[in-house]
């Protein structure tokens, strides 16, 4: 399962951190999550309550979701739009070599730490 | 509690994981190259003619799947090493997945390392592997707007096979816009059109693995 593996690397990626800051305890964790990463927020909730448990470090943390918009840049016009209003066609020239500019990307942005 | 950014990569652990295991594989002189493709694309059938083509290369295989051991026992009827790994459930294999193989490997002394990773077109481009080489497979069936679809893997990968070239009569794809669409997304990319039922364009393919072999060992 996808949101397994990304909470996986997260707890990981947290744990390395802290040894690193010599944090004792992480509250707040604000995660970017691109509007088509494919992780389902639900989903990835409830396996961070899940797997924060095993984590000391990580046992008491709050996980906070804010949403990057996802942006296609279309090689035809030369101009960006919306992904999920407009799809794979961009809007202004109907061409369809376009690909995504961001919007896929899951980032650690910041966390509350002691 | 104090504020500390971050702005990391959830998988930032991962990318340390996996340039640990490329700097390990290129202190020992052994490449390992990671496979990706869709499900059924051809990567068994593919290395299999790979196996049967270089006898005199050492060659290892470690087979990612979901569940089943079917794929390593397909390689290892050809004689060569091979192990399964089980990924239980996870749709990729990450740098401490394929570290952890890679030393159940090691039995074998082998030059030349192939990881088939999880059939997938998205999840494996995500994570790095440690591999000192990225191989990505398409087939025709698949159809040429692939790179549109899944840019991803083509900006990841070094090299990319289009195999079941053999099919190309029976099916609308345009191996020219394929590649112009591939070369948009990823200029330094090698594409070698291939089938691995024909043999046709395989030992172009071949000497570009051979050629990427010698390099890392020399780069030691
Ligand atoms: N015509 C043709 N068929 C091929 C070629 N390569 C593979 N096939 C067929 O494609 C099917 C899938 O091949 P596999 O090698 O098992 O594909 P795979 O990517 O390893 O599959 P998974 O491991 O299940 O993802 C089989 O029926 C092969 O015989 C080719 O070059 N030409
Ligand atoms: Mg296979
Ligand atoms: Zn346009």
């Amino acid at each position: 399962m996808h949101e397994m593996g990304i909470v996986l690397h997260l707890a990981k990626t947290l744990d390395e951190t802290a040894e690193q800051e010599r944090l004792t305890r992480i509250g707040k964790v604000v995660l970017q999550v691109g509007e088509v990463s494919g992780i389902m927020t639900d989903l990835f909730t409830d396996a961070w309550e899940y797997f924060k448990g095993r984590h000391p470090v990580l046992k008491d943390s709050e996980l906070v979701l804010e949403t990057i918009p996802a942006v296609t840049w279309c090689d035809a016009c030369k101009r960006e739009y919306p992904t999920v209003q407009y799809g794979k066609e961009c809007p202004y020239c109907h061409s369809g070599e376009t690909w995504l500019l961001r919007g896929n990307e899951c980032i650690i942005k910041e966390i509350e730490a002691e | 509690m104090k504020l500390i950014t971050v702005n990391a990569s959830v998988t930032a652990s991962n990318d340390r994981d996996a340039e640990a295991l490329r700097q390990r594989l290129r202190a020992q002189g052994k490449l390992l190259v990671n496979v990706m493709s869709s499900a059924g694309s051809g990567k068994t059938t593919l290395l299999s003619s790979i196996i049967r083509d270089l006898p005199d290369v050492k060659i290892g295989v470690m087979e990612a799947d979901i569940a089943s051991s079917v794929d390593a026992e397909r390689i290892e009827a050809l004689g060569a090493r091979a192990i399964q790994v089980h990924t239980s459930g996870m749709c990729h294999m990450d740098a401490g997945m394929t570290a952890a193989a890679f030393d159940a490997m090691q039995a074998h002394d082998a030059d030349l390392y192939f990881l088939e990773n999880v059939g997938n077109l998205i999840c494996p481009a995500e994570y790095d592997t440690g591999a000192g080489l990225n191989l990505m497979i398409l087939s025709v069936p698949e159809g040429d707007d692939k790179p549109l679809k899944y840019p991803l893997m083509f900006q990841k990968s070094d090299v990319l096979a289009i195999t079941k070239t053999d099919a190309l009569p029976y099916f609308t794809f345009d191996l020219e816009t394929c590649i112009e669409r591939v070369k948009k997304l990823n200029p330094a990319i090698d594409v070698y059109p291939v089938s691995a039922k024909t043999g046709e364009g395989m030992a172009a393919l071949e000497k570009r693995l051979l050629n990427a072999l010698d390099q890392w060992k020399n780069n030691r």
